[in-house]
């Protein structure tokens, strides 16, 4: 692979020609991933503490978003809250995608019965609603951050081993396929070898399209209060906790929202503005 | 079968009774999965292990589960329902009238998304590349890239916080005149609206560019149709199929947000119900609605698979 790289830099070279709404999107992830790493040490008060006499406070030089529904600060929150976002949200998509795309690949080269259980299987999976799904888990097993993790990761497998199995399957009738099949090779080296590297760049920006599912449907369970649980607070706990304030348009109910959506859209933003070479296949 | 398309809707049908078995499954064993055990907590700390014994049995709690989960099942077939466990009413009754206010919201909700939803999508495909396109195809984006909840604060703060238009998150039960009832279900007919057509105007403008960048299209436009006709004529009857498709698909969309808007506006539907005995741990009733909201789904992604195989001349 290494070879093929230097051999013929341009082809294989990734995001030339971007534009710049990828770019704004990617600076945005990017600034995301950092404040989640780094929340702890950037974050002026401390999470718990009440610092504000006045609940629902306005924005001020002291406390830049406002303060919250007990007079905590909006800003610390927010930043600490990026880490369960981002966090629960990017663990759930990596097994998601992985176990989909893994599934998907084995069902595409096996074929056969297994195929057909496979297929059929994920797909009454996927005719559950995932919120409802999310839901009834929840109400089952009560919550916690690996419920949600797993919870998430499952709801998000079958659209994952839906999009590459259909795009392994296109993979698989192809002739260096039939070759190797003839060499003799096996699932596992047909799998990881010939099918994969195929199916690689629109496997990867199908993975951000669900990371954008999975952070809505994890700010929306916890919105609705069953995701994750005070004292810690995700995005859309925060909105769920200051909505008190929304009537008088608190900035502490408005600035959670705010954050999700440059999050989500930033996203979309990348993605759509992928070079072509990765995303022409994705269709 | 010597029809094609029938043996295909046939086979669809088969595959959605037999989707809808495995949810019910699901359903019934994510419920069941609950630690604890019922009787115990019906009755309370100070139960004699005598009492919660009885209770177990008179519940069949100690049956195999298998054997419930039919019992259930065959229970839903029938119309019984069981019993809610947090208040002793038949779940039926519980159900009944909120299932209506549900149906009422879905009902309104697609009474004006779905002809928005279609104007929107054809005009933007009509003027594909252009300003007007842009904006739609943005907005759109953005609504799609947001949390219901989201939108809903956003139309609490615009409508009522800056234009205090109406009521911010209030419902009355008894809506008696029709301004009260305007006012009680703009708010949340407003967001569902928003949510559900951005869905529907991205797969309509997809669907009617695709059918505009087929060969008759372009034959069409060689031989000099003006666009209106080109779009109108040659392109909307083939890209009817994939529009309506769209449509049930979106509308499946929905029933999450529904989940989310009824409980933001306090709306006494039975997605509320649902949340609520979550928190109470109800689980017969919320088994009951989890089934309400998949057949709902199930019947939704089926007809549009259906339709889609109708829409396909080549199946004809």
């Amino acid at each position: 692979m290494t070879t093929v790289e230097t051999d013929n830099p341009k082809s294989r070279k990734f995001g030339y020609r971007v534009n710049p709404a990828g770019v704004l999107g990617f600076a945005m992830i990017l600034f995301w991933a950092v404040v989640a790493i780094l929340a702890p040490w950037l974050i002026p008060y401390p999470v718990g503490e009440i610092v504000d006499f006045d609940y629902f406070g306005p924005m001020s030089q002291q406390f830049w978003l406002g303060s919250d529904y007990l007079g905590r600060d909006m800003l610390s929150r927010i930043l600490m809250g990026a880490r369960y976002t981002v966090g629960i949200s990017l663990v759930a998509v990596t097994i998601a995608c992985f176990s989909g795309i893994v599934l998907g690949m084995i069902a595409a080269v096996s074929g056969g019965w297994i195929d057909t259980v496979l297929s059929r299987f994920l797909d009454a999976m996927n005719s559950i609603p995932s919120k409802l799904f999310g839901l009834v888990v929840v109400a089952a097993v009560g919550s916690s951050v690996p419920v949600l993790i797993l919870t998430l990761a499952v709801i998000y497998t079958p659209g994952s081993f839906r999009f590459a199995r259909a795009l392994a399957v296109n993979i698989n009738t192809m002739d260096f396929i039939t070759v190797a099949r003839a060499r003799g090779e096996g699932t596992l080296y047909l799998v990881t070898s010939e099918i994969l590297p195929n199916i690689i760049g629109p496997v990867l920006a199908d993975l951000g399209v669900r990371f954008v599912f999975i952070v809505l449907l994890l700010s929306g369970l916890s919105f609705l209060g069953l995701g994750v649980q005070p004292p810690y607070a995700d995005w859309g706990a925060l909105v769920r906790e200051n909505i008190g304030g929304l009537p008088f348009g608190a900035p502490a109910v408005i600035f959670p929202s705010i954050a999700i959506a440059t999050l989500t859209v930033s996203i979309n933003l990348l993605i759509d503005n992928l070079p072509q070479k990765i995303r022409d296949r994705s269709e | 079968m010597k029809n094609p398309i029938l043996s295909l809707i046939a086979s669809r049908l088969l595959i959605a009774a037999i989707t809808l078995i495995i949810v019910s499954f699901a359903v019934f064993f994510a419920t069941t999965m609950l630690p604890g055990d019922t009787a115990s907590i019906l009755l309370g700390q100070a139960a004699t292990p005598e009492a919660v014994a009885g209770l177990r049995k008179a519940m069949h709690l100690d049956d195999p589960a298998i054997l419930r989960f039919l019992r259930w099942l065959s229970g839903l077939l029938v119309g019984d329902l069981g019993v809610s466990y947090a208040n002793d009413m038949p779940i039926a009754d519980l159900i009944g009238g909120r299932f209506a206010n549900s149906m009422k919201l879905a009902g309104i909700t697609a009474l004006f998304s779905v002809p928005i939803a279609l104007m929107l999508g054809i005009t933007a495909a009509m003027m594909r590349g252009t300003l007007y396109d842009r904006i739609v195809t943005v907005l759109t984006i953005g609504v799609i890239s947001v949390p219901e909840f989201m939108i809903a604060t956003s139309a609490v703060l615009f409508f009522a916080v800056y234009l205090q238009w109406l009521p911010a998150i209030s419902f009355a039960n008894e809506a008696h005149t029709f301004t009260d009832m305007l006012r009680d279900y703009a708010m949340p007919v407003i967001t569902l609206t928003f949510s559900g057509s951005a869905q529907m105007i991205r797969m309509t403008r997809a669907a009617v560019v695709e059918t505009l960048n087929t060969p008759y299209a372009e034959m069409a436009l060689l031989k000099g149709a003006s666009r209106r006709r080109i779009v109108l004529k040659h392109a909307l009857p083939n890209a009817l199929g994939p529009i309506v498709n769209a449509v049930a698909l979106s509308l499946s969309y929905l029933l999450g947000g529904v989940i989310i808007v009824e409980t933001i506006f306090n709306y006494p539907g039975i997605a509320k119900l649902m949340v609520d005995a979550v928190a109470t741990r109800d689980l017969p009733l919320i088994q009951t609605c989890a089934m309400i909201f998949c057949v709902g789904y199930l019947i939704l992604i089926t007809t549009a698979d259906i339709i889609a195989i109708l829409a396909n001349p080549r199946l004809r």
